[in-house]
């Protein structure tokens, strides 16, 4: 079967035009996902490097001179690192919801609103993300 | 409309030969000729209808014989088929080989989505030839061989492979409890009827495996039509509790039924219907139930 021979357009990567709702969802589960391992283990490694702070002397942290501070503050004064925290919301968000329809399809409901379900899921994350932005982008310089 | 080639072949051979042949040769190859002769005459009304008949189906056929050098390069052929009311993909596949090319080839039989022999991978979707109206399609009409699976020869697949995955889990019916008088009736209950009864429409087409992107990468993987199958008896409760268990021991291997990640590709594509994942997801959950045994 896959080891078949190449046939040219046929098996190629084009076919994504013809991809029905229960594939959208599976892909961009697969993509939120390893967004989210990579996330976790940036995360990790930012704040665990960061954490020096702990040992440092109780009068710079009061004067948020210490590492954490600093790393944190660096980070949120850019613009690309607002602008990818509301990247990371919406994903988050779609995995999430995603999620929840998984669920159901696992457990037998709703089979037949899957499609749908999926398409709620997808404006249910716009919508929380632009609804975010104010938040996120509050108080950047640029 | 690649058979041009032989048939002006003939021609040429059965004038050579016309000086020193026999009376009645010469009369065979004199009908040959206006044989060859009225073919070309309606192959050319038939174009020409074409031409001036806006109404028509492009087709563009997937091509492909590994036999005829020339001819293993894959490549798309063009048909312009006159449309009727109610003509289906397969009828104008049939009217572009009895007419055009008789070397087109593609596996049909019942004409009535029973039989489950077209299936195909029309305009980017795995659907019967026999059960896909024309006028619902987008023009052209792009027909190509089931992805996945290998072509045979232009539209036909090796279905051997899909076959196999059925047979593996015993598609027929099997039971340890059987009656005292050997002809009496095995009855099902109405309502284990009702819920295995979208199971049992599967005609063995294909089109699901030919789908699913998990089958496409893992040749071990049973497929949706497998599963339903499984589904199908593994839900009858005439075949007793021992046999549950043991058609559930082979679904739930490592290449049964955790494999599917819900995609619903074949749920979209199956002619017949079935609701696939559903089965697909009501195996798994049965599996569960049988290993952890929490009650």
């Amino acid at each position: 079967m896959s080891q078949s021979y190449n046939r040219g357009r046929i098996e190629d990567f084009g076919r994504w035009r013809e991809f029905s709702a229960g594939m959208w969802a599976w892909i961009f589960h697969k993509f939120t996902g390893w967004v989210l391992i990579g996330y976790l283990f940036t995360h990790i490694a930012v704040l665990s490097t960061a954490l020096t702070a702990a040992n440092a002397d109780p009068s710079t942290i009061a004067a948020h001179n210490d590492v954490y501070t600093q790393t944190i503050r660096a980070l949120e004064s850019l613009l690309v690192v607002r602008i990818l925290e509301v990247g990371l919301l919406a994903v988050a968000v779609f995995h999430i919801l995603n999620g929840i329809r998984l669920l159901l399809v696992d457990l037998g409901i709703g089979l037949e609103a899957q499609d749908r379900s999926f398409y709620a899921s997808l404006v249910l994350t716009g919508v929380i993300a632009v609804a975010s932005v104010p938040t996120f982008l509050a108080g950047v310089t640029f | 409309m690649s058979t041009q080639q032989p048939e002006t072949q003939e021609d040429d051979e059965s004038e050579g030969e016309l000086e020193t042949t026999s009376p009645a040769q010469q009369q065979r190859l004199e009908k040959k000729r206006q044989r060859a002769a009225a073919r070309e005459q309606r192959e050319a009304e038939a174009a020409e209808r074409a031409a001036a008949d806006e109404n028509t189906v492009h087709l563009k056929v997937f091509r492909y014989d590994p036999e005829v050098e020339g001819k293993q390069e894959p490549r798309f052929d063009d048909f312009y088929v006159p449309f009727h009311k109610g003509m289906t993909v397969l009828d104008a596949l049939m009217y572009a080989r009895d007419n055009y090319d008789s070397s087109l080839t593609f596996r049909h039989s019942c004409r009535q989505a029973i039989c489950g022999s077209d299936a195909l991978f029309i305009n980017g979707s795995q659907r019967l030839g026999c059960q896909t109206q024309v006028s619902d399609l987008d023009d052209p009409v792009r027909v190509e061989p089931l992805p996945h699976q290998e072509v045979v020869k232009d539209l036909v697949v090796d279905m051997e492979h899909f076959y196999d995955q059925m047979e593996a889990v015993e598609p027929y019916f099997q039971t340890d409890d059987l009656p005292d008088d050997e002809l009496e009736e095995q009855h099902q209950t109405r309502e284990n009827r009702e819920k295995v009864k979208m199971s049992t429409r599967c005609i063995w087409c294909g089109a699901c495996m030919s789908s699913c992107n998990i089958a496409a990468g893992d040749n071990q993987y049973l497929g949706p039509a497998a599963l339903n199958k499984a589904y199908r008896f593994a839900m009858d409760e005439r075949e007793g509790a021992d046999m549950k268990q043991r058609r559930l021991e082979i679904i739930e291997q490592e290449h049964g039924v955790w494999r599917c990640q819900t995609q619903f590709s074949c749920t979209e594509v199956c002619p017949k219907d079935i609701p696939l994942t559903e089965h697909i997801q009501a195996l798994k959950r049965e599996a569960v139930k049988s290993n952890l045994k929490f009650w």
